[in-house]
């Protein structure tokens, strides 16, 4: 096959209409008779409410109605990616800082807006649980006594779940262990910060219901708002809008339940957009804090891993329990522990409810294991470097017991990532440097369908039901499909996440639509690829194997005549489509306790040098360096901007952001200025990724997904460089400039 | 809402005479008023830079700016930018070096870089960080877009 598109910088999908500014969002959709809703949020952590006075709001003008909980018809709907657990409205009691208590619907943004001031709540304040401490301790209040844990015996009550990995026999090797290294590192909650709001648009239709959102996942979304309010799927149609920064904060229902719910009551077309900062009271990481023990040879082998990891989720369930349950499945990392010990904990607070964020719960424990790593070459006198390569798998060697091995060469990519950051070479003072390897797996045992459909004209359409969030899916899936079906790219149109036309798809998350969706994509390709040979030996009267496919013509023998020209001789005046169908799904294993095995391995190895200014505390970057084993990269422009995207989003979780509670369970830092992500200012220049394609991967072309990969390892690579510069060993993020500043004060 | 005032505003080179409402800002003047959807906003307290115009050829966050006070003004939107379907260098230098992911506040960007271009036609790494530092992206990580303004100069 000709290679024309694809390992190839074709230009970004849509690049011209995000530049002229005639690409459109969901705040800019406009309905007739629509109306606009706004909510008012509870200004307590948690509290009881006592009264909602909405008198005076439904006085205002242009307002159309003012719904709380006492409105809605019993028991009221709930709804949550996990389980319905979280009301549309709060009912009696408010359990985090923003949680939604009364929605104003009026004729226009302005009156909504007006409308929502008039609002008056009181409370009763309870004491609200904000950290993992707090919700432990034995006295600590329980966050959320309606669901699971609070009701199972044995443990504390704001534990929502636990899980456990593990093999081999810890107790024993810890026995015969000669070094033991253990410490405790923690990870703040961080918010995704899309600049594009969450909103959505809601609409009665015949006898369902339309949803435009920005969201990552619309067959999720389909679920979920069908078994909230008893309405079958296929009455629901989800229409994902390309999505204006996702990072997983747009993965999963927050605002469109009660959207919907409004639309349906209604019966008309009700737009929800939320502010900025409410942004940050509707989803956020989940933090954590994770005890990690790692028992060596004396040789430096890992003989056994010992980790304990909690993560604290919100007062509702939302997709945290998910998360905390996958990560915890690869705690020990890019490292083939005989022995392994994985303890996880999901716990309640009063806090924002806590989603997928890039990484899915990875970042956190990667940050623990390998900062512990590097302190245990340090007790051992092992260089840091050698410890790694030693215990990494080789290609086609186990890492995780009855999963899919080691499926690139990762010796390589470490290897490769040292040469590049100049790991052995002389240093000045304060100059420091860390490396740090990041693991991950996709969603197992998913599903990702495709159509395909060539057109009379020669034209295709490609309907998935990936979304766009500016990854590249769109460019990625174009090139795929240009490159199978062997014709010139802009005859390819891409239709993308709308639940009404585009068969099934998981999600767009985890890395996988590359590698998930791209498979599809290939395999509904080819079934168009041989219905145009058998249509072809049918109609010339040839064999099958006689026809060949070339550059969108049928060629026979020394004939070639176009698809388009085939197609008009074959179907006639009265045209016809020929329809491709291709399914990717994953592997099920039931020995693996995640229900599949893991489709690829997305590893990466992140370099870091640089200077810490001793007087400041200030932080300069010589040098970043990504090492990723990519199998083959469809897009090289976009994979890069991908990686480069990640690590400033990672610095930023490194050294400036976390979201802040007061006493009363506020949240104190949820608008732009105070978060403090990084800016143009703080980015450092020197940003390089390298992409190692040998092919091996299971998806189109030899691929792996990327996309995660650089926000995994950073904040390690950066504690393990900070470490190297100055002596002081940071467990706890961020590291910001003060903490910095003070610590080598201390040192001083 | 405090009644209206009547402007005359040049918007991309057309002139309006307008009757606005005290308190509207300018960016929900260009969406409502005008349908110029391609000025978008966020933070909508002049913090993130995702709704930045130029008024007389300065940059401006146009969701803390009053349109009733720009009587006389004249302001260049995203959608002023291209000429006879040619895309103005900052645009085309966007493109080029795929400095948009999912481009949300590239409208913002870019005319932040305009306004900056303007003042500063050869501008240094550091003069385009400072200039753009008001604009958040969280997709890019930035160096494409410094890259693309800088590229930008020199077309």
């Amino acid at each position: 096959m000709k290679n024309e598109y694809v390992g190839k910088s074709v230009r970004r999908e849509r690049i011209l209409n995000k530049v002229t500014g005639v690409q459109r969002y969901v705040c800019d959709r406009k309905l007739s008779g629509m109306l606009y809703a706004k909510l008012y949020r509870s200004e307590y952590g948690c509290a009881d409410i006592i009264d909602i006075d909405v008198k005076e709001a439904l006085k205002s003008y242009g307002v159309v109605d003012v719904i709380t909980a006492d409105d809605i018809e019993k028991p009221i709907p709930r709804f949550g990616s996990v389980v319905n657990d979280q009301p549309i409205l709060a009912e009696n009691n408010v359990k985090y800082y923003g949680e939604p208590i009364a929605a104003v619907v009026a004729a226009s943004d302005y009156s909504a807006k007006q409308a929502i001031k008039k609002i008056k709540v009181s409370y009763k304040e309870n004491k609200a649980v904000t950290t993992i401490d707090a919700a432990l301790a034995p006295d600590a209040p329980v966050v959320n006594s309606d669901y699971l844990a609070a009701k199972r015996e044995g443990l504390n009550k704001n534990v929502y779940d636990e899980y456990d990995y593990g093999w081999g026999d810890v107790d024993s090797a810890r026995k015969n262990a000669d070094f033991t290294v253990k410490n405790k590192y923690s990870f703040p909650m961080v918010y995704h910060f899309s600049l594009e709001n969450y909103g959505c648009v809601a609409a009665p239709e015949d006898d369902g219901l339309v949803i435009w959102t920005p969201i990552q996942h619309p067959f999720i979304m389909r679920r979920v708002i069908a078994d909230s309010f008893g309405i079958p799927q296929s009455k629901i149609k989800v229409v994902a809008e390309e999505i204006g920064g996702g990072f997983g904060g747009k993965g999963y229902p927050k605002l469109e339940p009660i959207a919907a719910y409004l639309a349906l009551r209604l019966k008309r077309p009700v737009k929800l957009d939320l502010s900025f900062n409410e942004g940050f009271c509707s989803a956020r990481r989940l933090a954590n804090s994770t005890t990690v023990e790692t028992g060596f040879d004396k040789e430096g082998k890992i003989v056994f891993q010992n980790i304990r990891a909690d993560y604290l989720i919100g007062a509702y369930a939302a997709e945290g329990p998910r998360i905390a349950a996958k990560a915890g499945y690869t705690a020990c990392g890019a490292y083939n522990a005989e022995n392994s010990r994985i303890k996880v904990r999901v716990i309640n607070s009063n806090t924002s409810p806590s989603t997928a964020f890039r990484g899915f719960g990875m970042p956190q424990l990667v940050w623990a294991v390998e900062r512990n790593l590097d302190e245990a070459s340090r007790i051992m006198n092992f260089d840091r470097l050698e410890l790694r390569r030693k215990n990494i798998p080789d290609k086609g060697k186990e890492l995780i017991p009855n999963d899919n091995p080691a499926d690139g060469d990762w010796k390589y990519a470490l290897d490769k990532a040292a040469e590049k950051i100049g790991f052995n070479s002389p240093k000045a003072p304060f100059q420091g440097k860390g490396i740090a390897i990041g693991i991950k797996n996709p969603i197992p045992a998913s599903m990702s369908m495709s159509i395909v459909r060539l057109l009379s004209d020669g034209s295709v359409i490609v309907n998935v039901g990936t979304t766009e969030m500016g990854q590249g899916a769109r460019t990625a899936m174009k090139q795929i499909a240009a490159e199978i079906l062997n014709i010139p790219i802009d005859m390819v149109s891409i239709r993308m996440g709308d639940t009404s036309t585009a068969p099934f798809d998981q999600s767009t998350a985890g890395s996988r639509s590359t590698l998930s969706m791209g498979n599809a994509v290939v395999d509904a390709c080819n079934d168009i690829n041989n219905q145009l040979r058998r249509y072809a030996a049918e109609f010339y009267n040839l064999g099958n194997d006689t026809v060949r496919l070339e550059d969108g013509y049928i060629v026979l023998h020394n004939d070639r005549i176009s698809y388009k020209d085939f197609l008009k001789e074959y179907f006639g005046l009265n045209q016809a489509d020929i329809i491709g169908k291709g399914q990717f799904r994953g592997k099920k294993s039931r020995k693996v306790k995640l229900g599949g095995t893991s489709d690829f391995w997305e590893f990466i190895v992140t370099a870091v040098d640089l200077t810490v200014d001793k007087k400041t505390g200030a932080i300069k970057f010589n040098k970043i360096v990504n090492v990723t084993d990519a199998g083959k990269i469809i897009n090289p422009l976009q994979a890069e901007g991908q990686e480069l995207g990640g690590t400033v989003m990672a610095l930023g979780h490194t050294l400036t952001e976390q979201m802040l509670y007061d006493e009363h369970g506020r949240l104190l830092n949820a608008d732009p200025l105070n978060y403090c992500i990084f800016t143009c200012n703080d980015v450092p220049k020197d940003i390089e990724s390298y992409f190692i394609e040998n092919k091996d991967g299971a998806g189109p072309f030899g691929s792996k997904g990327i996309g995660e990969g650089s926000v995994l390892a950073l904040s390690a690579a950066v504690g393990n460089a900070i470490e190297d510069a100055t002596g002081i060993s940071f467990k706890e993020l961020p590291i910001t400039k003060e903490k910095l500043f003070f610590k080598l004060k201390e040192v001083d | 809402m405090d009644g209206k005032k009547e402007i005359t505003i040049t918007v991309n080179s057309k002139d309006y005479t307008a009757e606005v409402e005290q308190d509207k800002p300018l960016a929900a003047f260009l969406r409502d008023d005008l349908g110029l959807l391609g000025t978008r906003t966020a933070c909508e307290v002049g913090e993130c830079g995702v709704c930045t115009v130029l008024i007389n050829g300065k940059a401006y966050n146009s969701c803390i700016v009053l349109a009733a006070e720009l009587d006389g003004c004249n302001i260049t939107t995203i959608e002023g930018l291209a000429k006879d379907g040619k895309l103005d260098p900052v645009q085309q230098a966007f493109v080029e070096l795929d400095a948009v992911q999912c481009g949300y506040c590239t409208p913002g960007m870019i005319m932040a870089a305009k306004g900056l271009l303007n003042e500063n036609p050869n501008p240094t790494d550091d003069e385009i960080k400072h200039a753009l530092a008001g604009n958040f992206c969280r997709c890019t990580g930035y160096n494409n877009i410094i890259k693309a303004v800088k590229k930008a100069a020199k077309m």
